[in-house]
């Protein structure tokens, strides 16, 4: 996994590299400044006559020092904050450019949340774990090592206190780590339960309000907020043991350190004759022992603490590696073929499952052979597997059995780009992205002149209403779509396929929001302006497909009745009941609608 | 609710990642939060506060031992021996012992309640907020966008809490040191305080402009991550349309400009974040060095050394005990400095989160004059009508007359009557004009008209999800304002366009209608919408678990599931609001046949974009553009040759 994550690092290799070997200058630096003010302020020092000349000249090592530190220090947190957020920024493009590979069913994999939430939330949380190794990892250690050889400079005997504590130190920190992360990740679903619950809230109030269920969801939301406050309050709890426990440690540490070091000189000078020897072990040292006491300490803690952060964030390494590992199931061919002959469609002996687990096919047994320019309307019922019939063409998804031909052509030969440039689809849950209406359309073809432009929308009989905007082509659209109406948003959708110039046109729904009398007119145009395109058409009402060279009826997954409208009224009485259902004037029996099978 | 869609919405902000410092921190919101913490959580606080005072002054005494030990024990000591001392020196190390344990007490004691009080405070300004977003009315839900909404429960309650139970103590145990620091330092030494108050000053200039850059490229990274997030955001919702255009390499380039910009701006923000530290630190090194150099000319000229303890001791010259304490010192002060300046940023993020919490707990709630109540009733021996707690399936509107202070009882029976009634959401744009229309008991009302003609509209003012602002509207004879909206909007049942299903069961969902319906209603209810065999080929049935809004059903499973679930309440009304749009035309026929069963007796108001989905209306009403511009049954209409007419043939666009 976190070989998969190294791979981003790519031209961040260098200030990566680099930051750690700062960061140690800048280690060794704050090591020493210590042990330098010790030796410069000294009662032995301060009470001889030359003290004047040491202060001045361990304060200019300390100043030389301070000044490398100063030194280190910047570069190695502008090298740490170029590496850093370099691997995010590489992490983030990889992750969108793997999305970009996905095929829909990859797509339908993850959701839309789920995949953002990776792309910020997660890339964030990796980001900090990664400057945190780069700047930490490699400095405590180093400053670990260096006090505990400090002290042992400074007074062997003293210094194995130290050795003693810290295993404890880190056996406490430890233990309380172990017992408190399993609570953490509980905290960390409920935290998302509870966040879901106002989301859902939020985005169903009118049904809350409706039901009158405003109490009832207060309930619910009191539930859950207090099980996360239960449930991060009792984890706090032990974790506020941790620094307590750390200044136990030291505090300990201090006053043996201060008992026998203070024997150790009152020892050493009386048996001296009332003056220290030169050298020995003096008042001074003491200090700084406490306080080299006190780096060694705080570095078991830091060290607990960036296991911490990277254990948490390896959830989130996990969930990106998990994008980045998938390989999309669709890939294009090498050398696949770059030419598309015709519109021609042809399905042999096709079953299709969404998933290798799925017990039922969703769609079975498919026999279909479209001639180049037919026109084809396709009917059935809710879950009838219309979308996943037509989702083969343009190679969405692959058949599980049997082959689609397009042009004559296995659809798993062509180059995708170019089979899907020629199989243009307009989808049910169709998008239009925020832009104007010009740029949107572009998406058929980036290079459309501006007449291509209204030639287009015109077939597809938006012309009039794009130009009763104030802003015509140039209207800005907003995010969604949501500042056209339904039917408008179809009809630009239907432009927007159109523009491709596709042989094949594929129209899943498109027209649901649409007049009965529009819809008839962009048939109309199809049937003029597009005669050699292959179109197949979805459609809820038996009008839109009535004309069509050929009409399939599909019933779970199969096909029902294939024929023209003539034919599957004289031979379908499926077709025929709908038909006639839909087509019932109501004047005949006031309109109420009760059509049974 | 087309309506409101053409509304501005107000720009989307990020959802999730770390907290936006967006907008300005509102007045007073740090006296506010302190006051709540004070009044959830006094004793707590007040043991907080008192905690980090002797945690501030035991850590302070901790650095005097040193200069004890040095003065008074180990000088004498090696003169005198270890003997002589020895009690000094127990005595002392006691004396640490028991400050130690102060400090480490007082730690432990105001870490753990910090956790109580920071996640209880949380829980409380969660609660508060919710339970204040449940009154406020649908226009507020209807002006803000739902991603700004959520981020205040996430990201704002997040920069809250670090604020709560991070900065804010780590700022007043910090200040409580740098206070003791500067008296112990000032005890010791007034000359060498002055040189540390220099240095300080200098440290605030570097905060000031290195921690002001790094303040304000955080800004601008949150606020290039948040376009980013949304970028990347509609890109991966539109990903088919992507693929179906073959437009990956675009989206590419485009993702990769947003990427740069948010490189650059997150580089800067770490970069000046990241050298904050080594400067501040090194700048303490500088002074701890500058102290020294003037200590030692004190010490070799004898100066006279004017200090706080000179009040006791007199002016005398700088002893060396006192230079090794303040050297101490002064450390921990610039260490504390620094400690303080790493917060700002968290504070202002936090107090920017706290504001918009309070925000929208501030909201105005839904006001409700409303006294007329819904009850169960019952006819007694006599005829009439008297109030009873058990479900009969009659039910009475209770109406109190404050005048007479008598009760009448009228029977509920849907007759709804809406006279002139005007409207509009937003001053300046009149959406209904002069409304009039009855709604006799039983009777199916449709409404139908382009987007944006009125339609919906009309169903938010019956169960007054908005108050009209002219006429007015009765319901069986009571003018609904005077009617209590939890009342009024039980007596409605309410299937919309977009359906909203909550995570759990599907039996759970069904439920929602009416909370108190048993398993075998809410069956019954499902087959009613038709939607009991789809359920039954789910792998779990009815306790099939629904999560992220239905997302394993099509949209027309989730239709089925709301009337269902509308069914389930059996309110003596209903409103459909495009309530089969997603159903196929075969399906609807079904759903249709059980929905006049469901729709018996009740006085039903429909909307739809199928005119087959209205055609047995008792009455369709033609809006456009806020008005009713013909009515009739369809054989009226149609015969009419009007609008509606034209619509039917098709003659004329919807749209």
């Amino acid at each position: 996994m976190i070989k998969t994550l190294l791979k981003s690092v790519r031209q961040y290799k260098i200030p990566s590299l680099i930051t750690p070997i700062f960061m140690a200058i800048e280690a060794f630096c704050e090591c020493l400044i210590p042990f330098f003010m010790a030796e410069m302020i000294n009662e032995d020092v301060l009470s001889r006559s030359d003290a004047m000349q040491t202060i001045l000249l361990y304060g200019g090592i300390l100043l030389g020092l301070a000044i490398c530190s100063l030194t280190s220090g910047v570069l190695a947190g502008r090298f740490a904050a170029k590496a850093s957020c370099g691997f995010a920024s590489n992490l983030r493009h990889d992750l969108f450019y793997r999305v970009q590979k996905f095929s829909f069913g990859n797509v339908d994999k993850f959701s839309t949340s789920s995949l953002v939430t990776r792309l910020t939330t997660d890339v964030t949380n990796v980001q900090q774990s990664y400057q945190m190794c780069l700047r930490i990892a490699i400095r405590v250690p180093l400053q670990f090592i260096f006090a505990i050889i400090m002290s042992f400079i400074k007074n062997p005997s003293l210094a194995w206190i130290f050795v003693a504590i810290v295993p404890v130190m880190f056996v406490a920190i430890f233990g309380i780590m172990r017992y408190v992360m399993p609570f953490f990740r509980r905290i960390f679903k409920k935290y998302d339960a509870l966040n879901n619950s106002v989301q859902e809230n939020v985005g169903g109030i009118r049904v809350v309000k409706s039901f009158v269920r405003e109490s009832y969801e207060t309930e619910k939301f009191d539930k859950a907020a207090s099980e996360v406050r239960d449930d991060f309050t009792k984890a706090e709890k032990i974790m506020a043991l941790s620094n307590p426990f750390m200044t136990l440690m030291i505090n300990v540490a201090a006053m043996l350190i201060s008992y026998l070091g203070t024997t150790i000189i009152i020892n050493n000078g009386f048996s001296n004759g009332g003056v220290l020897p030169e050298g020995a072990f003096a008042a001074a040292d003491l200090s700084a022992l406490i306080t080299y006491g006190i780096q060694i300490l705080s570095c078991c803690m830091m060290f607990s603490m960036v296991f911490v952060m990277i254990t948490m964030s390896l959830e989130s390494a996990r969930r990106i590696t998990e994008v980045l590992n998938e390989e999309s199931d669709i890939v294009s061919p090498e050398n696949g073929v770059q030419e598309v002959k015709d519109g021609s469609i042809r399905f042999e002996n096709v079953n299709f499952k969404y998933s290798k687990k799925a017990q039922k096919y969703a769609l079975s047994d498919i026999d279909l052979d479209i001639k180049s320019g037919e026109t084809v309307g396709i009917l059935g019922g809710t879950g009838s597997s219309k979308t996943t019939l037509i989702q083969l063409i343009p190679r969405l998804y692959d058949t599980t059995e049997g082959t689609v031909y397009v042009g004559g052509v296995n659809v798993k030969d062509y180059d995708l780009d170019t089979l899907r440039k020629e199989v243009s689809v307009v989808l049910q849950k169709n998008v239009l992205f925020s832009g104007t209406i010009k740029e949107n359309l572009r998406w058929g073809d980036e290079n459309a002149t501006d007449e291509d432009i209204e030639r287009v929308c015109k077939l597809a009989q938006a012309d009039e209403f794009i130009r009763s905007f104030p802003d015509g082509y140039d209207t800005h659209i907003e995010q969604g779509g949501t500042n056209v109406s339904g039917g408008q948003k179809q009809r630009l959708c239907i432009a927007r396929a159109l523009l491709r110039k596709p042989k094949v046109l594929i129209l899943d729904d498109s027209t649901s929001a649409v007049d009965t009398k529009t819809d008839a007119l962009i048939r109309q145009a199809f049937k003029e302006e597009i005669p050699d395109t292959t179109k197949i058409i979805i459609a809820q009402r038996v009008t839109s497909v009535e004309h069509a060279d050929k009409i399939i009826l599909l019933d779970g997954g199969k096909i029902l009745a294939c024929g023209n409208h003539d034919e599957l009224m004289a031979t379908c009485p499926t077709y025929r009941e709908i038909y006639e259902e839909q087509t019932r004037k109501s004047s005949q029996e006031g309109g109420n609608v009760s059509w049974r099978k | 609710m087309a309506e409101m869609k053409k509304k501005p919405i107000p720009p989307m902000h990020g959802k999730r990642g770390m907290p936006m410092p967006k907008g300005s921190i509102k007045k007073g919101t740090l006296p506010r939060l302190l006051k709540l913490l004070m009044k959830y959580y006094k004793w707590q606080m007040i043991l907080v506060l008192v905690c980090i005072f002797l945690n501030a002054v035991g850590s302070a005494m901790s650095s005097v031992f040193v200069k004890t030990l040095t003065d008074s024990i180990i000088k004498p000591g090696i003169e005198n021996g270890l003997n002589a001392v020895m009690g000094e020196l127990i005595g002392l190390i006691v004396t640490m012992a028991c400050v130690y344990l102060v400090v480490i007490l007082s730690s432990f004691l105001w870490n753990r309640a910090m956790a109580t009080v920071t996640q209880g405070m949380l829980y409380h300004l969660r609660m508060d907020m919710f339970s204040r977003m449940q009154t406020l009315p649908i226009q507020y839900f209807d002006t803000h966008a739902h991603g700004e909404i959520m981020s205040t429960y996430t990201n704002d309650t997040d920069a809250t809490r670090q604020l709560i139970g991070q900065s804010l103590p780590t700022i007043l145990s910090s200040s409580l040191s740098i206070i003791v620091a500067t008296v112990v330092m000032l005890w010791y030494s007034v000359w060498l305080a002055l040189v540390v108050f220099v240095c300080t000053f200098a440290m605030t200039l570097v905060i000031k402009v290195i921690g002001g850059n790094s303040a304000k490229y955080m800004v601008a990274q949150q606020t290039s991550l948040a376009e980013e997030e949304g970028f990347v955001e509609e890109m991966i919702k539109g990903q088919k349309v992507v693929k179906v255009f073959t437009h990956e390499e675009q989206a590419k380039a485009d993702f990769d400009k947003y990427n740069e910009k948010l490189l650059r701006d997150s580089e800067r923000a770490h970069v000046y974040g990241n050298i904050l530290g080594p400067i501040l630190g090194n700048i303490g090194n500088f002074t701890y060095v500058i102290l020294s150099i003037i200590g030692g000319i004190f010490l070799m000229t004898g100066a006279a050394n004017v200090g706080l303890c000179s009040i006791v001791e007199g002016i005398g010259p700088l002893s060396i005990g006192a230079i090794i304490a303040f050297l101490g010192m002064s450390r921990n002060f610039t260490m504390m400095i620094s400690q303080m300046s790493q917060q700002i940023s968290m504070i202002a993020m936090g107090l920017a989160g706290a504001s918009r919490v309070f925000t929208l707990m501030d909201q105005e709630p839904e006001v409700d004059e409303g006294y007329v109540t819904l009850v169960n009733a019952k006819k007694d021996e006599n005829g009439e009508l008297v109030e009873t707690t058990e479900r009969t399936g009659l039910w009475a509107w209770k109406h109190f007359h404050k005048a007479e202070g008598t009760t009448t009882y009228t029977q509920l029976k849907g007759d709804i009557v809406m006279d002139m009634v005007d409207f509009c959401y937003v001053p300046e744009k009149q959406v209904l004009t002069d409304v009039t229309l009855f709604a006799k008991p039983g009777q199916k009302i449709a409404f139908v008209g382009a987007t944006g003609a009125g339609k919906t509209t009309i169903t938010n003012l019956i169960n007054r999800f908005y108050d009209i602002a002219d006429g007015k509207i009765r319901y069986d004879g009571i003018n609904i304002n005077k009617i209590k909206k939890a009342d009024l909007r039980r007596s409605l049942g309410i299937v919309l366009q977009d359906t909203n299903l909550f995570t759990g069961t599907v039996m759970e969902n069904i439920r929602y209608g009416r909370l108190d319906a048993t398993d075998e209603e809410c069956i019954e209810a499902a087959k009613l919408a038709n939607a009991d065999d789809f359920i039954n080929r789910l792998p779990d049935g009815y306790d099939t678990l629904l999560t992220n809004n239905g997302a394993n059903l099509s949209q027309g499973q989730r239709q089925l599931l709301s009337i269902a679930r509308a069914a389930v309440a059996d309110a003596p009304a209903m409103i459909l609001d495009e309530a089969t749009s997603s159903i196929d035309t075969h399906t609807e026929a079904l759903v249709n046949d059980g929905m006049d069963k469901l729709m018996h007796g009740r006085t039903v108001f429909v909307i739809a974009h199928r005119l087959s989905t209205v055609r047995n209306s008792d009455a369709i009403m033609v809006l456009d553009h806020g008005r009713i511009i013909e009515r009739g049954t369809h054989e009226q209409l149609l015969a009419q040759k009007g609008v509606y007419y034209q619509l039917y043939t098709g003659a004329f666009e919807l749209e």
